[in-house]
């Protein structure tokens, strides 16, 4: 018997508490304080990112096809996949396992088309020479401020760092998933629910790396392609 | 499981198949502002508010908070925006380095590879 089974036996006049006062398992409750954990760790690495961009000439190097064109495909998968989960922890909640594990694998096969296309997006910038520590020279010659100042050669930093510990994310969420999906006759419905919510925090992530590291950073003018 | 916990799973599929196609509409806002001539802190106002509007979709319907008790809404959400506005407190920092950096008013560099 789980604890929460146990407790929602007692009477809330046995202790002075009150019985699940939260009323969410303590599972649920523990995967929402590492989400609270993780989006600070997420929040710093963001905010990092904008106090280099700020105090720094900054490239915008991203052109519409490969970069924005993938990224926006990368967020249609992630998008797509919180949607298929939410209807596999629905599925879960009316124990109708089967289908919520082929939701569930919906889901994972979601989360692999983004890391594909991430690793893709990824390549296609390391082949044009982008480094953690240093641009491709091309890119220092076109962004190069008008008073001279050279741009800053953390972009690549910046960018594998927070895109690459995102991807890490979604590659332990599949994991995650997988594991979850192979049990799921065996799990209780708090406990896919709970893989779920992991799930939509990574989604919710990429809503904020998406805007903050491609949106912003799109060659508007065309000036890489001159 | 207990059955109070199990059964409190609330949302029809049609309502989150709308919060999805919210989100996708959002997103392709997004994308059309990146093609619109402003200045940054405009953009970057408009599109923080954009997400922050997305986050909360996403917290409210398909992490299900708001059908949640507001005893546990109150515990996570209030410490995790205060402590992220208080990772702010760095920017006047990074405005300042920005103005340290040295400007070179007759001509640029002949070389323009980074040293290091």
């Amino acid at each position: 018997m789980s604890s929460e089974a146990r407790a929602a036996s007692f009477s809330p006049a046995d202790w002075g508490g009150g019985v699940l006062p939260y009323r969410v398992g303590h599972r649920k409750l523990g995967m929402w304080l590492f989400i609270i954990s993780d989006s600070l760790t997420f929040s710093a690495l963001l905010i990092g990112y904008s106090y280099l961009r700020a105090s720094n000439v900054w490239p915008t190097p991203f052109p519409f096809f490969p970069s924005i064109v993938f990224s926006s495909v990368m967020t249609f998968c992630l998008l797509s996949s919180s949607l298929t989960m939410v209807f596999g922890v629905s599925a879960s909640s009316k124990g109708e396992k089967g289908k919520a594990r082929k939701w569930i694998l919906a889901t994972i096969f979601f989360g692999l088309a983004f890391i594909v296309l991430h690793l893709i997006e990824w390549n296609h910038l390391i082949s044009e020479g982008l480094r953690p520590f240093s641009l491709p020279a091309h890119w220092v010659t076109v962004f190069t401020a008008a008073d001279g100042s050279l741009p800053s050669p953390l972009f690549g930093a910046t960018f594998f760092t927070i895109t690459g510990l995102h991807m890490f994310h979604v590659f332990t969420g599949t994991i995650y998933l997988a594991v979850v999906a192979a049990r799921v006759k065996k799990i209780t419905h708090e406990d896919v629910e709970i893989s779920g919510l992991y799930w939509h925090f990574v989604d919710l992530v990429w809503m904020f790396v998406f805007p903050l590291i491609y949106i912003l950073s799109v060659d508007v003018g065309g000036h890489l392609a001159r | 499981m207990s059955a109070h916990i199990a059964e409190h799973f609330a949302g029809t599929n049609k309502l989150f198949i709308s919060i999805w196609a919210w989100l996708l509409g959002l997103t392709l806002i997004e994308i059309f502002l990146a093609y619109r001539p402003m200045p940054i802190h405009f953009m970057l106002t408009i599109l923080m508010g954009l997400s922050i509007i997305k986050a909360a979709l996403i917290v409210a319907y398909f992490m299900h908070l708001k059908f949640e008790r507001l005893s546990l809404v109150l515990t996570i959400v209030p410490i995790l925006v205060v402590c992220i506005c208080l990772l702010f407190v760095f920017f006047p920092d990074s405005f300042r380095s920005s103005d340290l950096r040295y400007r070179f008013k007759e001509e640029p560099p002949a070389t323009t590879e980074e040293s290091h």
